[in-house]
C-alpha cells in the first residue's frame, strides 16, 4: 500500500532501533499522548525492539478512556426518549455508564445508530425530521472540528432536528496537569492528529516551563522509532524543545480553516477528566450563538446518579503512574467481551491494547 | 417445501410470474402456495433420487463406521456481495463443517425463513446457486423446510442448513487437534480478510466502492485430496467468523504448547488491507469462507503445501508458522517490522451478520 509500506520498512525500523541503542545512556520513560500511539506500538510490537533503558507508558489520549460515565448515564437517558435516535462512533456504545450501556439500551430497543462520520448522522437526521438525532460529539481536537463543521452545515441547511452532545476535549491542559501532579516522564510522543488541527504552537510551554521534550508523531512505526530515537537524542543532548517527526501531515501552524470553525462553534469550559479530575479550560461547549444544536440544551432528562466501579484504576494508567497489568481487574474480571473500565472498551484504550497485543 | 416434509419434485405450471412475484405468507402456509413455491423452485433446482422420496424425512443409506453431522445458520446482510450469495455461503459452510472434521460431506438439510414480501425473483437466484455449488461439491440436498413471517420480523431471507458426512476412523481425531505437537507447521491456502471485507464494502450504507470478491468456496474437495496424501494431518478448521486470528487462539488455549506466526507470510490483499486501515480492522480477526487452517507434522508440511496449491482455492497457500514449546497456551505473531505480540481471541462483535 503507496504511503504505507514506507512507513513500515523493517530495514527503517531496525535502523533506528540500532541508532537508539546506540545513543540511549540514560533510562528514560516516555509518554505517548495519544491512544492511537499506544495501539501502534503493542499491534507492531515495539518495545520488543527498544533498549532497556526506555520504557513507553500510555498517556491520557484515549477521547472514549477519559470520558465520564456521567456523560455515558446522560446518553443512555437521551436513548431512552422515543424522540431521540442516538448516532455514535462504534467505540462509545459499549462503554459502562453507571448502571447501562448504549448496546444494553440498544437491545431493549432505543434507536441507537453506529455511523462513521458525522455526516452519516445528518443524513439520519434529514431523513428522520420527525426525530430528534443527537449525535454523540467526543475526541479531541482531532474531531473537534468535524462536529463543528456539522453544526454549522446544519444550521446552513437547516436541518433543525440535528443536535450534538460534546464530550469534545483540548489536549494541553491535561498534559501539563500531567507534570504538575509530579508523573515520572522524560519526554511526550506528541499525538499526531491533535497536532495536525493546533499545529505546534500549543505544546511550546512544555519545554520552556517543564524543560522536557515533545515530539509530534506518525502512526506507523517507522514514524514512532524515529519520534523515539528524536526524544532520546533530546533528552541525552539536554536540549529538550518542540519537534514535528510527521511534517508529512503536520504543519507547524496547524489547520486553520478548522481551528476558526472551532472558535466559532464552541467554548471553553472546565471539564472533568477519569484520573486527572476537573482540568481548566479543557472541555469545548457549543456556544450561545449555536445552542440550538446543543442537546444539553434542548433536551432535558434526568439523568441517574453516577457510580464509578470499584477496583478499576482506568485513572492511574490514564496518568502512566500504572500500567494495565498492575490492575487486580485487568484479563480477569475485565476483558474487552466484559470491560469494567473503559480503557478496555475503547480501541484506543491502553488497557485494551495490552490485552489484544501484550498480555 | 411444507413443513419437515422431503421436497416433491412434481413440476406444474404457475402462475407465478418470477420477475415481479413477491413471496407471501401463503407460501409458508403447507397450503396450495407451499407446493407451488416447492414445485416451481426448491424441487425444480435441487432434483436428486432421495428428495423424490417424498417422505417426512430423507431416507438415506448408512455408510462407513463414523459420521460427522453440524448445522449452520446464516444471516448475511447484504444478501448478494462480489463473489457470492447468502446461498453459496448456506452450503459451503457446512460443506465446509464437515471437511475440515475430515469427513467426506454427502447430504444437507436446507431450511429458509424468508420475510413476506421478499422478491420471487431473488431467492430464484438464491436457490440456483445453492444447487450449483451442492453439485459442484458433490453433496445432495436430501430435505428442506420454509416458513414466511410478516413482513419486519425477519431481514429479508435466513437459511439455515444441516449437514451429514462420514469419515475414516484414522480422521476421527482432527477436529480435536489432540495428536498436535511442537514442531508441527501451520499452513492456511491462501489470503485472509477477503470475506468480511467484501461483506462490508457491500453494505450500502458506507458508500464505498472496492473490487474486493468474497473468498467464499467448498473446500472439500482440497481437504479430501490432501489427507490422500498425508497421514500427518493432525488438525483442521476453517477460519470463518473471528477469522484466523480467532482459530490460532482457539488451537493453543489451554494447551501445553504454543504457536508463532510469522506476519510476512501471511498473504492480505491489498484492497482487503487498505479498507482494513480506512475502518480500523485487523485482517487478522475477518472473517473469511473459504479459508482452512491446518496443522501438519513437519516432515508432510511441504508436500501437504504443494498439494493443495494445485487447487484453485489454494493457489496463495503458504506455511505460516509452527507449534512451539514455548509461550504455552498462546499464539505469538512476529510482526513484519521485527517486533513480537500476542494473537489473542476475537472479543465482541467486530463484524454483525456477516454470515
Amino acid at each position: 500500500m503507496k504511503y504505507i509500506d514506507e512507513y513500515r520498512n523493517k530495514g527503517m525500523v531496525q535502523y533506528y532501533a540500532g541508532q537508539i541503542k546506540n545513543i540511549s545512556t540514560k533510562h528514560i520513560r516516555l509518554m505517548e499522548v495519544c491512544g492511537g500511539h499506544t495501539m501502534s506500538i503493542q499491534k507492531f510490537g515495539l518495545p520488543y525492539l527498544l533498549p532497556e533503558t526506555i520504557e513507553l507508558v500510555s498517556g491520557p489520549g484515549c477521547p472514549v478512556c477519559v470520558t465520564s460515565r456521567e456523560y455515558i448515564d446522560r446518553a443512555v437517558a437521551y436513548s431512552r426518549r422515543d424522540d431521540v435516535i442516538i448516532t455514535t462512533y462504534g467505540d462509545l456504545i459499549r462503554v459502562p455508564g453507571s448502571t447501562s450501556t448504549l448496546e444494553k439500551e440498544k437491545a431493549s430497543g432505543a434507536d441507537i445508530r453506529i455511523v462513521y462520520s458525522i455526516l452519516d448522522a445528518m443524513l439520519i437526521a434529514k431523513k428522520n425530521r420527525r426525530k430528534k438525532v443527537v449525535f454523540l460529539g467526543i475526541g479531541f481536537e482531532t474531531t473537534a472540528p468535524s462536529s463543528a463543521a456539522g453544526i454549522i452545515k446544519a444550521q446552513t441547511a437547516a436541518l433543525n432536528n440535528f443536535l450534538v452532545y460534546s464530550a469534545h476535549k483540548v489536549m494541553p491542559p491535561a498534559m501539563e496537569t500531567l507534570i504538575d501532579e509530579g508523573v515520572n516522564i522524560d519526554g511526550y510522543i506528541g499525538p499526531g492528529h491533535v497536532s495536525t488541527i493546533t499545529g505546534q504552537g500549543i505544546y511550546m510551554n512544555i519545554p520552556k516551563k517543564y524543560n522536557m521534550g515533545v515530539v509530534i508523531s506518525g502512526f506507523e512505526p517507522v514514524d514512532l522509532m524515529q519520534s523515539i530515537y528524536m526524544l532520546v537524542q533530546q533528552i541525552e543532548d539536554n536540549d529538550p524543545k518542540v519537534e514535528i517527526q510527521y511534517t508529512r501531515v503536520v504543519k507547524p501552524e496547524g489547520n486553520i480553516i478548522a481551528q476558526q470553525m472551532l472558535d466559532e462553534v464552541f467554548e471553553y469550559r472546565d471539564d472533568w477528566w477519569r484520573g486527572l479530575g476537573i482540568l481548566k479550560n479543557s472541555g469545548l461547549k457549543i456556544n450561545k450563538k449555536y445552542e440550538s444544536y446543543d442537546a444539553e440544551k434542548m433536551i432535558e432528562v434526568e439523568v441517574e446518579p453516577t457510580i464509578e466501579p470499584k477496583g478499576c484504576i482506568c485513572g492511574l494508567i490514564l496518568k502512566g503512574e500504572k500500567k494495565p497489568k498492575d490492575c487486580g481487574l485487568f484479563g480477569s474480571t475485565c476483558t474487552p467481551s466484559d470491560p469494567v473500565g473503559a480503557c478496555m472498551v475503547s480501541s484506543e484504550g491502553a488497557c485494551q491494547a495490552y490485552y489484544l497485543y501484550n498480555r | 417445501m411444507t413443513t419437515t416434509t422431503t421436497m416433491t419434485t412434481i413440476i406444474t405450471l404457475t402462475t407465478m410470474n418470477s420477475k415481479t412475484e413477491k413471496i407471501l405468507l401463503g407460501h409458508g402456509s403447507g397450503g396450495k402456495l407451499s407446493h407451488e413455491l416447492i414445485d416451481t423452485l426448491f424441487a425444480r433446482h435441487f432434483k436428486n433420487p432421495i428428495l423424490d422420496q417424498q417422505s417426512d424425512s430423507a431416507i438415506i443409506p448408512l455408510v462407513g463406521s463414523h459420521m460427522a453431522y453440524t448445522t449452520d445458520s446464516f444471516v448475511v446482510d447484504p444478501l448478494f456481495f462480489p463473489g457470492g450469495n447468502i446461498g453459496n455461503l448456506a452450503v459451503a459452510g457446512t460443506v465446509n463443517d464437515l471437511a475440515v472434521s475430515g469427513a467426506k460431506p454427502l447430504y444437507l438439510s436446507v431450511g429458509f425463513i424468508i420475510e413476506e414480501g421478499f422478491s420471487y425473483s431473488e431467492l430464484e437466484k438464491i436457490v440456483i446457486s445453492m444447487a450449483e455449488d451442492a453439485k459442484s461439491a458433490g453433496v445432495t440436498i436430501v430435505t428442506g423446510d420454509t416458513k414466511v413471517v410478516d413482513k419486519g420480523k425477519c431481514d429479508k431471507v435466513f437459511i439455515n442448513t444441516s449437514g451429514i458426512g462420514v469419515l475414516n476412523k484414522i480422521h476421527t481425531e482432527i477436529s480435536s487437534g489432540s495428536k498436535i505437537k511442537p514442531g508441527d507447521k501451520i499452513i492456511i491456502n491462501g489470503s485472509i480478510g477477503d470475506h468480511g471485507m467484501s461483506v462490508m464494502a457491500a453494505r450500502n450504507e458506507l458508500n464505498i466502492k472496492t473490487h474486493i470478491t468474497s473468498d467464499c468456496a467448498c473446500l472439500n474437495q482440497l481437504i479430501a485430496d490432501t489427507l490422500k496424501i498425508s497421514n500427518n494431518i493432525k488438525f483442521m478448521r476453517d477460519a470463518t467468523r473471528g477469522g484466523l486470528g480467532t482459530v490460532l487462539s482457539e488451537i493453543v488455549t489451554g494447551s501445553d504448547y504454543g504457536i508463532q506466526v510469522e506476519e510476512d507470510n501471511l498473504v492480505i490483499h491489498e484492497n482487503v488491507r487498505g479498507l482494513c486501515e480506512l475502518l480500523g480492522f485487523d485482517p487478522l480477526y475477518v472473517a473469511n469462507e473459504g479459508k482452512v487452517v491446518l496443522v501438519v507434522g513437519r516432515e508432510d508440511a511441504d508436500t501437504v503445501l504443494d498439494k493443495i496449491k494445485e487447487s484453485p482455492f489454494g493457489k496463495e497457500a503458504s506455511i505460516i508458522g509452527e507449534i512451539s514449546e514455548i509461550h504455552k497456551g498462546m499464539a505469538w505473531l512476529n510482526t513484519n517490522v521485527g517486533g513480537k505480540r500476542v494473537i489473542e481471541m476475537l472479543s465482541g462483535q467486530q463484524l454483525p451478520r456477516i454470515c
